[in-house]
C-alpha cells in the first residue's frame, strides 16, 4: 500500500513539472492565439531557442542556471518581437490559414538553424545528471528540483501579473475580444507587442524547464510538446489566460497520474500522448470553447 | 555520382509522381476548400502500416491489403474531421498536427505490431526479416517483361514503376480536374472564400468539408502506399511532420490554385531536393552530408515563408483568385 502511495506522490510531482511547463507555455500561446487569431506552429521551436541560448550561457560562459534561464527568456522574447514585426503584423491581412502555414515555415527555419549551428548531438546543462535529491519519499534529479522551484515562483507571479496589473488586464481583454478592447480605448497594437514579449519569455523559460526535466535534449526539444501546448490552449479556451494556466496543470497531472498502478493497473506510460490526443478529440466534440470558455460561435 | 545516371533520375521521377498524388490531396483540401491539413503524413503512414501489417502477418493478397490501407486512412480522417470541421479552420490544423504526431508515436512504440524504430522489417520480431512488397515486385517484373519489346533495355523494374506511378497520377489529376470544375468544386471554393455565404444558400458546409477531407486522405494514403512499394521498407522516421510541408511547398511552387501546375511543382521540388546532392563543389563541399540534410529542411522552411509572404498564389498561380478582397 505504501508503495502505491509513494508512486502516486512521485507521479504528482512529475505531473507538477510537466503541468507547469504546459501552463506557462500555454498562457503565452493562448494570449497570442487570442490576439493574432492565428495558431503559431513555431511556438514549440520558441522553447528550443530558450533552451539553447541558456545552454550557451550555462556551458559556454560558465554562468549559473538562473542567469542562463534569464538570458534564454530574454533572447526568446526578443525573437518573438522581431517575428511579430517582421512576419505576423505585416501579413495579418492574409488570413488565418495562410499565416499558419507561414508559422510552420518559421518553425522549420528556427529548428534547422539550431541544428546547423549547434549540431544534432544530445546536450545537457551543467547540472549533475546522476545525483538524486530525496525529499520524503519523492526522488528528484537536481534539474527537476530547479524546474519545480521555478514553477512555484513564476506561475503565481504570472497569475498575479495578469489578474492585478493594468497591462495584464489589457492583455486579457485584447485576447478575449480585440475589437471591443480597441473600442474601450486600449492601444491594441502596443499591447500585442507586450503579449509577444510575455509569450516569448515564458516559452523560453518553458524550454529551459523542459530541458532540465528531461536531463538531455536536442534541437527537436520543443516540437514534441507542441501539440500538448495546443491541447492546453484549447482545453483552457482560446484566448483565456487563466484557463490555459489551469488546463496546463490539469493536463500535466492527468497525463502523469494516469500511469499510477492503483488506477486499475495504470495506463502504459507510452500512451500518455495518446491520452492527450483523446482529450483533444473529445473536447472538440463536446466542449470546443474549452473548460473555462464561454459558449460562442467558433 | 555522375549527373547522367539513368536509375537515379528514374527514381527522382517516381518520387515526383508520388509527391504529385500527395500534393493533390492537399490541393483539394487546402487550395480548394481552405482546410489546413498539417498532418497529411499521418494518412501515408497509416495506409502503409496497415497494408504491410496485413501482408506480413496474415498473408493478405495485395488488393485486399491496399484497400484496407486506404480504409484506415479514411477512418482516421473521419476521427480528425468529425470533431473539428464544425469549428473554425484552425482547429483542424491543431487536430491534424496532433494526429500526425500520435500516429508516428504509436508506430514507434507499438513494437509488436509495427516493428518499432527499425520499421517494417521488424514486424516479425528481431529474428526474421519481414517483407510486404513481393506481390508488387512480381507485378512490376511482369509489367517490365511486357514493356521489353517496346522499350528494349530501358524497360527495367524502376521504369515500369515510373510508368505505373505517373499513369495513376495523371488519372487522378484528370478526375480532380473534372471534380474541381463541377458544381461540387464551386461549392468548395465558395466555402474557402466565405463559409457563411455558402451555408446561407443552403449548402451543407460540414458535409462538403468532410467529403473533401476524406478524398484528400485517400490520395494521401495512395501516395503512402506507392512510396512504401517504391522504397521497400519504412520506419516511423520516414513520417516526420515535415513531410507534409514538402507537399505544401510543391503546391506553392506549382501555383496554389492551378491543378495542372502540381506535377510541375513536384518535378521542380524533386529536382531541387535530389539535385542538391550534386552541389558538392567548393565551398559547398565543406558542409558535411549530415548538415546538408538540415540545410535542405531549412531551405524548405524559408521558401514556405518567402513564397507565402510575397507570392501566396504560387509561382504560376492566379493571384486574383487567392487574394479576393485582401
Amino acid at each position: 500500500m505504501t508503495a502505491l502511495l509513494e508512486q502516486l506522490v512521485q507521479l504528482a510531482v512529475n505531473g507538477l513539472i510537466t503541468g507547469s511547463i504546459l501552463a506557462l507555455t500555454g498562457v503565452g500561446a493562448s494570449l497570442v492565439f487570442g490576439i493574432q487569431r492565428v495558431a503559431n506552429f513555431a511556438h514549440g521551436d520558441y522553447l528550443t531557442i530558450g533552451a539553447y541560448v541558456a545552454l550557451i550561457v550555462n556551458i559556454g560562459f560558465h554562468q549559473n542556471l538562473i542567469v542562463a534561464a534569464l538570458c534564454g527568456m530574454l533572447a526568446t522574447a526578443l525573437f518573438a518581437v522581431v517575428a511579430h514585426f517582421g512576419l505576423f503584423r505585416p501579413l495579418r491581412a492574409r488570413g488565418t490559414i495562410a499565416v499558419s502555414l507561414i508559422t510552420v515555415g518559421l518553425g522549420l527555419v528556427i529548428r534547422d538553424s539550431i541544428f546547423l549551428v549547434a549540431g544534432s548531438q544530445v546536450r545537457a546543462y551543467a547540472v549533475s545528471q546522476s545525483d538524486v535529491i530525496q525529499i520524503g519519499f519523492v526522488r528528484l534529479s537536481p534539474g527537476q528540483t530547479v524546474a519545480i522551484a521555478v514553477a512555484l515562483v513564476v506561475a503565481p507571479a504570472t497569475t498575479l501579473f495578469l489578474a492585478r496589473t493594468r497591462l495584464g488586464k489589457s492583455m486579457r481583454a485584447v485576447a478575449d475580444n480585440r475589437d471591443l478592447a480597441a473600442v474601450a480605448g486600449i492601444d491594441v497594437e502596443r499591447v500585442a507587442v507586450y503579449v509577444w514579449i510575455l509569450a516569448g519569455g515564458l516559452a523560453g523559460l518553458g524550454g529551459v524547464m523542459l530541458a532540465l526535466g528531461q536531463g538531455a535534449f536536442d534541437p527537436n526539444l520543443g516540437v514534441a510538446p507542441l501539440f500538448l501546448i495546443f491541447t492546453t490552449v484549447v482545453l483552457g479556451g482560446i484566448g483565456s489566460a487563466f484557463g490555459a494556466l489551469a488546463a496546463g496543470l490539469a493536463l500535466g497531472l492527468a497525463m502523469e497520474m494516469s500511469t499510477w498502478s492503483g488506477l486499475f493497473g495504470g495506463v502504459d506510460s507510452r500512451y500518455k500522448p495518446v491520452l492527450a490526443f483523446l482529450v483533444l478529440i473529445l473536447l472538440l466534440l463536446y466542449r470546443p470553447q474549452g473548460l473555462f470558455g464561454r459558449a460562442r460561435v467558433l | 555520382m555522375a549527373i547522367f545516371n539513368a536509375p537515379f533520375w528514374t527514381f527522382v521521377g517516381v518520387i515526383a509522381g508520388i509527391y504529385t498524388i500527395l500534393s493533390l490531396g492537399l490541393f483539394l483540401q487546402y487550395a480548394m476548400a481552405g482546410l489546413p491539413n498539417f498532418g497529411h503524413v499521418a494518412f501515408m503512414a497509416l495506409a502503409a502500416y496497415t497494408m504491410a501489417f496485413l501482408v506480413i502477418r496474415f498473408g493478405a493478397p495485395m488488393p485486399v491489403a491496399i484497400l484496407a490501407g486506404l480504409t484506415a486512412a479514411v477512418l482516421f480522417s473521419l476521427l480528425l474531421g468529425l470533431p473539428s470541421l464544425r469549428l473554425r479552420a484552425d482547429y483542424l490544423a491543431i487536430v491534424t498536427v496532433a494526429g500526425g504526431e500520435v500516429v508516428r508515436y504509436l508506430a514507434l512504440n507499438l513494437q509488436d505490431i509495427t516493428g518499432g524504430a527499425i520499421g517494417s522489417i521488424g514486424m516479425l520480431g528481431p529474428s526474421r526479416l519481414a517483407q510486404y512488397n513481393t506481390g508488387w515486385d512480381a507485378m512490376l517484373a511482369g509489367f517490365s517483361r511486357v514493356l521489353r519489346p517496346l522499350f528494349g533495355a530501358l524497360a527495367s523494374r524502376d521504369f515500369a514503376m515510373l510508368l505505373i506511378v505517373w499513369a495513376i497520377a495523371l488519372v487522378l489529376l484528370g478526375l480532380c480536374w473534372v471534380m474541381v470544375r463541377s458544381p461540387w468544386g464551386r461549392v468548395l471554393r465558395s466555402i474557402r472564400e466565405d463559409e457563411n455565404a455558402a451555408a446561407a444558400v443552403g449548402k451543407n458546409v460540414f458535409g462538403y468539408k468532410l467529403q473533401v477531407l476524406v478524398l484528400g486522405a485517400i490520395l494521401g494514403g495512395a501516395a503512402g502506399l506507392l512510396l512504401a512499394y517504391e522504397i521497400g521498407v519504412f520506419s516511423p522516421d520516414d513520417y516526420q511532420p515535415t513531410f507534409t510541408f514538402y507537399a505544401y511547398l510543391i503546391l506553392i511552387l506549382g501555383g496554389m490554385t492551378r491543378l495542372w501546375a502540381i506535377p510541375l511543382g513536384a518535378i521542380l521540388f524533386g529536382l531541387l531536393y535530389a539535385g542538391t546532392r550534386f552541389l558538392d563543389f567548393y565551398p559547398l563541399s565543406l558542409i558535411d552530408s549530415g548538415a546538408r540534410a538540415f540545410l535542405r529542411l531549412w531551405a524548405v522552411g524559408l521558401l514556405l515563408i518567402v513564397l507565402m509572404a510575397i507570392r501566396p498564389q504560387g509561382l504560376l498561380g492566379n493571384r486574383r483568385e487567392l487574394l479576393l478582397g485582401r
